[in-house]
């Protein structure tokens, strides 16, 4: 029964840091998060981490264990039995203390998100499998776990060339909805530096929803992208896509 | 001499502020960003991250879209007699009546609910809902409502201000809201808001019991705050517990499993196999409301009928894997990653677990205006709507009615009161002392302790079971965790510190528990999720108050307010004893 964990919390602020050693015994089905409070409550109570819910719904309590971007909350103690757990905050963006980073550049990104924009009036009809696709990007918590991994922001810190893997999700929510009039193509392939990601699918891998990031929103982007800027054919006739035109096909 | 100056002190000025960033706050704050208009948010946590996430069912709105027959008085009749007709029932027509246009709104700001047959927004059943009512995205509702209110929130020009904790209601020299202190988590500075108005849309309290659905978020700040600052607060007795949590492993005890399992054709079982509900609710059975199926649970464990951990098992294995992975596709992965269960293919445990908070502040129906002039509250902070037992699917849509209905009470307000109030120096200066006071004491109680304590009183006393000497021990039992909570003490600094930030939520959750066992004690009468082994039964004469509550100088005053009569219109539906959609139905059928 008395089985005890190690975790090796980093514990610092943007001065520097280092990672302090804490045993906590082992209950069943343990979370990471559980032992994290375990601590909070009996040995550091100023120990800081981030979470909510508790339930993965939230998306707050994205951290490293060891190594892998990962929610604390959903991250089971008994995949770890016999090891020390190491649990460092989310390395892309800048630290606030201990197990919090700094996530507000990515608040920053969702306001240039142009919003959803409605080409007939509701109520909408749209059949299942219309939304099917648009609906898993729904199912994003947003805890940043794919931006931390990505690695055009983790090692080339390019934050200014692009919007990252969660908000080519949202721009394709937006983009793919049936009856949605907007057109964000010449967004994406601008400020939204699409390009600059070349498919390694680590958002994909990180994901906690299971979204297939890399295959159901990124790449159909790319192709948006290509058939509205590089197809040789299209770009003869090219022309600005004209919202009414879609709200006319979409109510026909 | 103050430890920060008023002077020095980074200061916001805003026409309307709202403090919450979950549904009600978002939907209320882009009601009140019309063109002249500062507003502002305030977060405890992130954007987007508020508990609205963690509703899972859907949203109640007589839309009709597969029974025709729905319609708002129908969804009335339910909400009046789920809440034990305690319930100002102004609120109740509000909502109905506005409902359906609120989800519809949602679509069209960007929200993709399933859809039906005939591509209409998609509706499942729920408990005591006559229809099928709740419009939902799997079991994943209230994260589309928040995400949907929050990209359309930071499309307007309204301020998000994220993590920051207030700690103080500030009023002005009429006792008119004037505006809030605060302090940002990440640096632990403080921060003045004024405000001519200010919508409260903090949420519930269900962090004062142990077992509990409820996020982190869930320590009733705002209602505390709100009452410190004179705010009256009603039927704080009526807490509800949902039927379903999690059961094992011990560390998601309380998480919620949602009435869409039960919505969907899940059933409950006791120990030896038996369905127990065609017991309690032959008609509604697994689908009659949250006090009853909670009560049922509770029941039968106590009769020595419970599963290993001490509930009852849920079952729905027998609608195939395919159908539970697309209607409840969070369930099926909550269970098989923390509980190593696969619902397509075995039964699983569920017991009682605490999950919305009916009473809180009192409102006028159609502002959500509260007694303190200016400010306003909305969702579960606020109380009328639920009376005694709320009902699955109408959180979401209270949020969104009422919600909107504070954003634009609170412009009203704001159109004709000119200038901005003043805030006191020295009262702020004195806030600031009393908030870092904990840094002060060595060898202090430890905030997560107390919490957890405060937790066992208020589950063995003030729970889903009550009875007088139950509740006057527990209330004697918090009076000394009061006592002991006035030394409470914290280590580190004042950047991110959890621990400091507990102490405020502790202080909180004990003013709001000492309200619920007042209440629970002067209610003398078991009515929906109130439930008194000495007064065993609803009586009439009881049932015709709420209980109003605040402070009168230091001492918390507690006085009987007519519950509000319906007019003859509305009280002639419940005449006929059936839903008046189903009435309508058999007239059609019988003309036939």
């Amino acid at each position: 029964m008395s089985e005890e964990i190690v975790l090796s919390i980093f514990r610092g602020d943007a001065a520097g840091g280092q990672e302090v050693e804490y045993r906590v015994p082992l209950t069943p089905g343990m979370v990471v998060l559980d032992a994290v409070h375990q601590v909070q409550a009996h040995q550091a109570q100023d120990l800081a981490v981030r979470w909510n819910c508790k339930a993965a719904h939230c998306g707050s309590c994205g951290a490293e264990i060891n190594g892998h971007p990962k929610l604390l909350c959903k991250t089971r103690l008994d995949d770890y039995v016999g090891e020390t757990v190491h649990i460092r905050p989310m390395q892309t963006f800048p630290i606030i203390k201990d197990l919090v980073a700094d996530v507000s550049w990515n608040y920053e990104v969702a306001k240039k998100v142009p919003a959803f924009q409605p080409a007939v009036p509701v109520p909408f009809q749209m059949q299942q499998f219309d939304v099917d696709r648009i609906q898993e990007f729904h199912h994003c918590i947003e805890c940043f776990l794919c931006q931390d991994v990505c690695h055009v922001l983790r090692d080339h810190n390019a934050k200014d060339q692009y919007f990252g893997p969660r908000f080519m999700v949202k721009i394709a929510e937006f983009e793919m909805h049936p009856r949605d009039g907007g057109d964000r193509v010449p967004m994406l392939t601008h400020e939204a530096g699409l390009d600059m990601c070349n498919v390694t699918k680590c958002c994909t891998e990180v994901c906690p929803q299971h979204i297939r990031i890399t295959d159901n929103a990124i790449i159909p982007l790319k192709e948006r992208v290509a058939d509205q800027y590089w197809d040789p054919l299209r770009a003869l006739f090219r022309k600005k896509k004209d919202p009414t035109a879609t709200a006319q096909s979409v109510q026909g | 001499m103050a430890s920060e100056q008023f002077a020095t002190l980074e200061s916001h000025q805003y026409d309307v502020l709202v403090i919450g960033s979950g549904g009600a706050g978002l939907r209320a704050a882009v009601q009140a960003a019309v063109p002249g208009v500062k507003v502002g948010i305030i977060g405890k946590s992130l954007l987007g991250k508020a508990h609205t996430v963690m509703a899972e069912g859907g949203v109640a709105a007589s839309l009709g879209n597969l029974d025709s027959w729905d319609g708002w008085e129908t969804h009335f009749y339910d909400t009046m007699r789920s809440g034990h007709f305690i319930n100002n029932y102004l609120m109740v027509e509000l909502f109905t009546k506005e409902a359906a246009e609120r989800v519809l709104e949602l679509e069209e700001w960007g929200a993709v609910f399933d859809r039906t047959p005939e591509g209409k927004i998609m509706q499942r059943a729920f408990g005591a809902h006559t229809f099928r009512r709740l419009a939902h995205i799997g079991d994943r509702t209230g994260m589309e409502l928040l995400r949907t209110l929050q990209y359309k929130a930071i499309s307007q020009d309204i301020t998000v201000h994220q993590e920051v904790t207030i700690t103080k209601l500030l009023l002005g020299g009429d006792g008119e809201i004037a505006g809030a202190l605060a302090y940002y988590r990440s640096t632990g500075k403080f921060v003045l808001f004024r405000a001519k108005a200010i919508v409260l849309a903090t949420g519930g309290w269900g962090k004062i019991y142990k077992v509990t659905s409820n996020s982190w978020e869930s320590t009733g700040d705002g209602a505390s705050l709100a009452f410190r600052a004179g705010a009256e607060m009603m039927d704080m007795e009526m807490v509800q517990f949902h039927p379903t949590g999690m059961v094992w492993p011990p560390g998601v005890r309380g998480l919620l499993v949602t009435e869409g399992v039960r919505g969907e054709g899940g059933l409950l079982y006791n120990s030896e196999g038996e369905r127990f509900m065609l017991k309690y609710d032959p008609e509604r059975k697994e689908l009659s409301s949250r006090d009853v199926v909670a009560r049922s649970i509770f029941k039968e464990v106590q009769a020595g009928r419970g599963t290993p951990h001490g509930g009852a098992w849920l079952d729905i294995t027998h609608k195939g894997p395919e159908f539970i992975k697309r209607k409840l596709p969070g369930m099926y992965e909550q269970y098989l990653t923390l509980a190593d269960i696969d619902i397509t293919k075995e039964k699983f445990e569920v017991a009682p677990t605490c999950h919305y908070t009916m009473g809180g502040v009192r409102v006028e129906a159609e502002s959500c205006a509260t007694n303190i002039p200016g400010l306003f509250a909305a969702g579960e902070v606020a109380c009328g709507l639920h009376g005694a037992n709320r009902l699955g699917g109408n959180s979401l849509a209270d949020l969104l009615v009422f919600g909107r209905r504070a954003g634009d009470g609170a412009l009203a307000y704001v159109q004709d009161h000119e200038p901005l109030p003043q805030v006191s120096e020295s009262e702020v200066e004195q806030e600031i002392d009393r908030v870092l006071k904990p840094f002060g004491v060595s060898n202090g109680e430890n905030p997560y302790l107390l919490h957890e304590q405060l937790q066992e009183i208020m589950s063995g006393h003030a729970g889903i079971v009550r009875d007088g000497p139950m509740l006057q021990e527990g209330l004697a039992k918090l009076t000394d965790l009061k006592v002991r909570a006035q030394n409470m003490g914290v280590t580190g600094s004042r950047v991110y510190n959890p621990g400091w930030h507990s102490v405020f939520e502790v202080q909180s959750m004990l003013t709001l528990a000492e309200l619920i066992v007042r209440g629970a004690l002067a209610r003398k009468e078991s009515r929906g999720a109130h439930w008194r082994t000495d007064y065993p039964d609803e009586l009439p004469e009881v049932g015709q108050w709420n209980y109003v509550q605040d402070l009168d100088g230091d001492a918390v005053r507690i006085r009987e307010v007519a519950v509000p009569a319906m007019p003859s219109e509305l009280s002639q539906l419940f005449d006929r004893g059936v839903a008046p959609g189903v009435y309508a139905s058999q007239q059609q059928a019988k003309e036939k």
